[in-house]
């Protein structure tokens, strides 16, 4: 489904992602994990085409985005459909406006059956009792679900989740966490989560890559990661405070540190 | 760092920012056929930024108009020439005040409103949510605005000039019994419609351009962070204010400067 | 807040400014003056014309009937040639026809008057008008009654 070969995308002088390749699998769910920073929501706006890699190529359905069109990227982009960390739903609008805001710019369809798709995304996430709500009265568990059926609205056959899960309380993120897996077994879609939350993504992944630098430090089935024997990937998933990740920031010797203000 | 360098560094970071500002100028004039085709947008837009400014015009139009009555009855009557009360209120407010107060005014209430708004949308994704929802915020968003601006502002510094006009004629002739014949026959004999009000349009277009531009572009290409939503409102009304004003000296050392 | 009413909102402000617009194009400026009947060229050669200005009124009997278009320097002749248009509903005005250069009130713009002659001919588009006075230069006025009281003295 999408292949990414060789890609370096830089941000000023730091190297966010030096020389990676991977493939996520098609119908499956995949998840691209890592500490604050990697660059993870980077590599989703780089699988959308929203920002242009240094070099490499990304295929997504066989066509390599970095050197598509924008016309192109844009049909290609009806068929992704991405869920926002903040829900990003357009706030002077209702809830059920928001969601048939993309029918409504794509199809011609008559307002009647707009709104039987509408309320039927809304019903999938459980939310069709607050259509009239404005998203300023929802909360962020609720914006998010309502940004999920937005971005199921046009039917895609691919699902891009940027961090569901930070920030919610447990019962949202139980809600969030399986709202996810049954979308992703009843409609067959491709889905690919980027997040740190080790416990709620390993349950629900079928495939992990780890970011690290970047680099992959480590990938395969969330078993498979739980006994890698890297130290890295075991510190990681175990998230343990120190490790081969040391707990202090570079920084010079503690004792050295402290007698220098009484040489000054 | 050495001055040069600073000086030099600060050179390429406007050079490129005018770049950046003016690639999405030409995307706004791309979007102008999708605005004609969704009026709707368009009218959504005007009555933010035309409408809620109205009010605000009016008074601001009303209050200039009075105090250059006062003033200019002061000033004219030591010459005895309070009969030209009529040709300075609307030379002054047709040429140079209507575009310009008003254009500061627009600056300072829609201008800054738009920039806020614009950066709140990118902070909070909307811009890229709309951008993967393969609609695209140029012209869905900005378009639309920067139109309305377009168009609002020129209406405004009409009727601010309109609405001073009668204000001069409330301060000067029903408060400071100015001849109301002599108040209004010299204005219309010394005012010229091609060379006095057609010119204050066109500087109010520029201006209008000039506003719409800066605070949208100030918006989309803001910091997408508290800190920088803030500053980015900041510039808006800071750099139009310079604009206005450079643009204003210009147009006038142009339009005017002939004779 | 309802479409309809944000629409009715809009198309208040929009008829309310193009109505400031109009109010400023008849009520405030010459608009309504500049109704154009035609009009028709006529030339005079003056030997100064001070602070006369293009656009400057001409009027006949204290009526303005036209407005000065063109004032240039002649190189034969060494003085100012100055092209006014007249409204062509006054299209009777004699060739004899005189014209100066007068000013309104003590600090005004200066204007060219037109004195009707008594022929029966009337200026056709492109005459010129013979009898012209020049403007009152004020130093020059001054510099005259200064030599002719100095003459008297003596």
């Amino acid at each position: 489904m999408i292949s990414i070969r060789n890609l370096t995308f830089s941000r000023g002088n730091r190297k966010i992602f030096d020389n990676i390749s991977l493939d996520i699998m098609p119908h499956k769910i995949t998840a691209i994990m890592g500490p604050s920073g990697t660059g993870k929501t980077t590599l989703l706006k780089l699988i959308s085409g929203q920002i242009k890699p240094d070099s490499g190529s990304i295929f997504v359905d066989q066509q390599n985005v970095t050197t598509l069109s924008r016309s192109k990227l844009f049909t290609l982009r009806k068929k992704m459909g991405m869920l926002f960390q903040s829900g990003a739903l357009l706030t002077d609008m209702s809830v059920y406006d928001n969601i048939a805001f993309p029918i409504r710019e794509h199809t011609h369809l008559p307002e009647s059956m707009i709104r039987t798709v509408v309320l039927m995304k809304l019903n999938a996430v459980g939310l069709r009792g607050a259509r009239d709500l404005m998203p300023s009265e929802l909360s962020g568990g609720m914006a998010r679900r309502v940004a999920m059926a937005r971005a199921l609205a046009l039917d895609p056959n691919m699902i891009m989740y940027d961090e569901p899960f930070t920030g919610q309380d447990p019962i949202s993120l139980g809600v969030l966490v399986k709202l996810i897996q049954t979308l992703n077994q009843t409609l067959g879609l491709t889905s690919i989560i980027v997040s740190h939350d080790v416990q709620e993504t390993a349950a629900i992944a079928d495939y992990i890559y780890l970011l690290s630098a970047g680099k992959i430090a480590g990938q395969g089935t969330p078993e498979a990661l739980n006994t890698s024997e890297s130290a890295w990937v075991q510190q990681f998933m175990q998230a343990k405070a120190d490790g081969p990740v040391p707990f202090h920031y570079p920084a010079h010797d503690f004792t050295s540190d402290l007698l220098a203000n009484k040489k000054q | 760092m050495n001055i040069f360098q600073v000086l030099g560094q600060s050179t390429l970071k406007s050079l490129a920012k005018l770049g950046r500002g003016s690639l999405f100028f030409i995307s706004i004039l791309s979007g102008l056929g999708y605005v004609l085709k969704r009026p709707n947008l368009l009218m959504k837009q005007l009555y933010s930024v035309g409408v809620l400014t109205f009010w605000l015009i009016c008074i601001a139009g009303l209050f200039v108009g009075m105090v250059l009555g006062l003033q200019g009855v002061y000033t004219l009557s030591t010459f005895g020439a309070d009969s030209s009360l009529g040709i300075m209120v609307a030379a002054s407010l047709v040429r140079e005040l209507g575009p310009v107060v008003s254009a500061l005014l627009f600056a300072g209430r829609a201008g800054s409103a738009l920039t806020a708004e614009v950066g709140l949308m990118k902070a909070t994704e909307q811009l890229s949510g709309m951008e993967m929802m393969a609609v695209d915020p140029l012209k869905y968003i900005i378009a639309p605005r920067f139109f309305a601006g377009f168009i609002s502002l020129p209406l405004l510094a009409a009727l601010f000039s309109a609405i001073g006009v009668i204000g001069g004629h409330l301060a000067g002739v029903e408060l400071l019994n100015v001849d109301a014949g002599a108040y209004w026959s010299q204005m219309q004999s010394s005012i010229d419609f091609y060379d006095d009000i057609i010119n204050g349009i066109i500087k109010s277009i520029i201006f209008a351009w000039l506003v719409s531009w800066i605070a949208l572009f100030e918006g989309y290409d803001a910091l997408p962070t508290s800190a920088g939503i803030s500053r980015a409102t900041t510039r808006t009304v800071v750099n139009s204010a310079f604009a206005i004003l450079l643009f204003d000296f210009l147009l006038t050392a142009l339009m005017f400067g002939a004779n | 807040m309802q479409y309809r009413s944000l629409e009715i909102l809009v198309g208040f402000f929009v008829s309310i400014a193009i109505a400031a617009l109009f109010f400023l194009a008849l009520q405030v400026s010459n608009f309504s003056a500049l109704k154009d009947h035609g009009s028709y060229a006529v030339k005079a050669h003056f030997d100064d014309v001070g602070g006369l200005k293009t656009k400057a009124l001409v009027s006949m009997a204290g009526v303005p009937i036209g407005r000065v278009t063109e004032i240039n320097f002649d190189a034969q002749n060494y003085d100012a040639l100055v092209t006014m248009r007249i409204d062509s509903r006054y299209n009777t005005l004699p060739t004899d026809t005189s014209a100066s250069i007068l000013t309104s009130g003590l600090l005004g713009d200066k204007y060219i008057g037109l004195t009707a002659g008594g022929l029966d001919e009337f200026l056709k588009n492109g005459d010129t008008i013979d009898l012209t006075q020049s403007a009152l230069v004020l130093e020059r006025l001054i510099s005259q009654f200064l030599f002719n009281s100095s003459d008297k003295s003596e």
